[in-house]
């Protein structure tokens, strides 16, 4: 996830990394990862990143933070759930990968390099 | 290339999600896109968010989805299906005399093995079968199947994340070091290789982000560790898609 700042609405937090932030923790499907203090709303990133476990690069000079993903079990995968995808057309209209829910999907990653 | 598989299965509660990973967002992919002329969703991943959500390492791939929502296989190597009427392509004027290093990357490209008829016959079964086919993996298999990542790796997809965003806010060369840790972090991965190396203008017309290595005249100025020939050449091109698994 990509940051302008280091205090980010929660739910621009739960929308870029995917976890959910609640009384018991920071959850993905039925994994919740315990806080070291309850997430407030902005998210001082840096803590949530700390307990999560989720790398943070930054480029403060020119504004900007990355966080990467989170290393559970040692897999990409911490469950077989579909993690919501949301990205832009050529238009830059955004699609939700859950919008399809109902059909069978192939997700299908290709580069024009 | 999808457009007629996608077309058969469609019917049949079937939908394609194409997703095109470049920084360069719209100005790398449209060509493409308008080429092919898709009836599906086409969608543009400017920061390569499928490499973080679903561990994509190259091009092309795929990751099935059913109708819950339910992964029932992760990220693997996907053969383009036959396409009846040709490939759909955009329109290249090729200048009348390849460069040699084209004429080597072709003939490295021609090497690269996929399974296709394995492949798509197993797609069929799984559109006509669902659950009980037995190409859709269960819960625990698509974990344990999926790519290994460790603090490490995670780390160098945060880089890779800083370098697109910095190279898209027009600090190319303070988002080549970024590319340069994500690819030794993670260097399985062919596509965070080839984007950045894809950004390099080495020479200038249509083939600008096809050249991906050093310029013959002065190799020296080349900001990466590998090129796109000489990487394909170490690891070989047969090993390029690791063999499909039923």
């Amino acid at each position: 996830m990509l940051l302008r700042s280091l205090r980010v609405s929660k739910r621009e937090f739960e929308a870029g990394t995917g976890w959910n932030l609640k009384p018991e923790g920071a959850c993905q499907g039925d994994i919740c990862i315990p806080l070291s203090k309850p997430a407030g709303d902005p998210v001082d990133v840096r803590q949530v990143a700390n307990d999560v476990g989720m790398p943070l690069v930054e480029s403060p000079e020119h504004g900007l933070w990355a966080l990467g993903p989170a290393s559970i079990g040692s897999r990409t995968l911490a469950s077989a759930e579909a993690p919501e995808l949301t990205l832009p057309d050529l238009d830059g209209k955004l699609f939700n990968l859950s919008s399809l829910r109902g059909q069978k999907v192939l997700l299908f990653a290709w580069a024009p390099y | 290339m999808w457009q007629a598989l996608r077309n058969e299965l469609h019917p049949k509660g079937f939908e394609l999600v194409a997703v095109g990973l470049d920084t360069l967002g719209g100005a790398g992919c449209r060509a493409f896109i308008e080429a092919a002329k898709p009836q599906h969703p086409s969608l543009i991943d400017q920061h390569h968010v499928l490499a973080d959500l679903f561990g994509v390492i190259n091009i092309p791939s795929s990751v099935w989805i059913d109708e819950r929502g339910m992964i029932v296989r992760p990220a693997e190597a996907a053969p383009a299906p036959p396409q009846p009427g040709g490939p759909t392509g955009p329109r290249v004027n090729l200048p009348s005399e390849l460069p040699q290093r084209f004429v080597e990357i072709m003939g490295e490209a021609a090497k690269i093995k996929s399974d296709a008829q394995a492949y798509h016959d197993a797609l069929r079964d799984w559109v006509n079968n669902g659950s009980a086919s037995r190409f859709a993996l269960s819960p625990e298999e698509v974990v344990e199947r999926s790519r290994p990542r460790d603090n490490a790796k995670a780390l160098g997809h945060a880089h890779f994340a800083l370098a697109t965003q910095l190279e898209m806010d027009g600090h190319h060369d303070v988002a080549i070091p970024h590319f340069r840790e994500a690819h030794r972090l993670v260097p399985e991965s062919w596509t965070f290789r080839r984007q950045a190396w894809s950004l390099e203008k080495v020479i200038d017309g249509p083939l600008q982000r096809f050249w991906q290595g050093p310029d013959p005249t002065k190799p020296e100025a080349w900001p990466y560790d590998g090129d796109w020939l000489a990487d394909i050449r170490r690891e070989g091109a047969e090993n390029y898609n690791e063999p499909w698994r039923p």
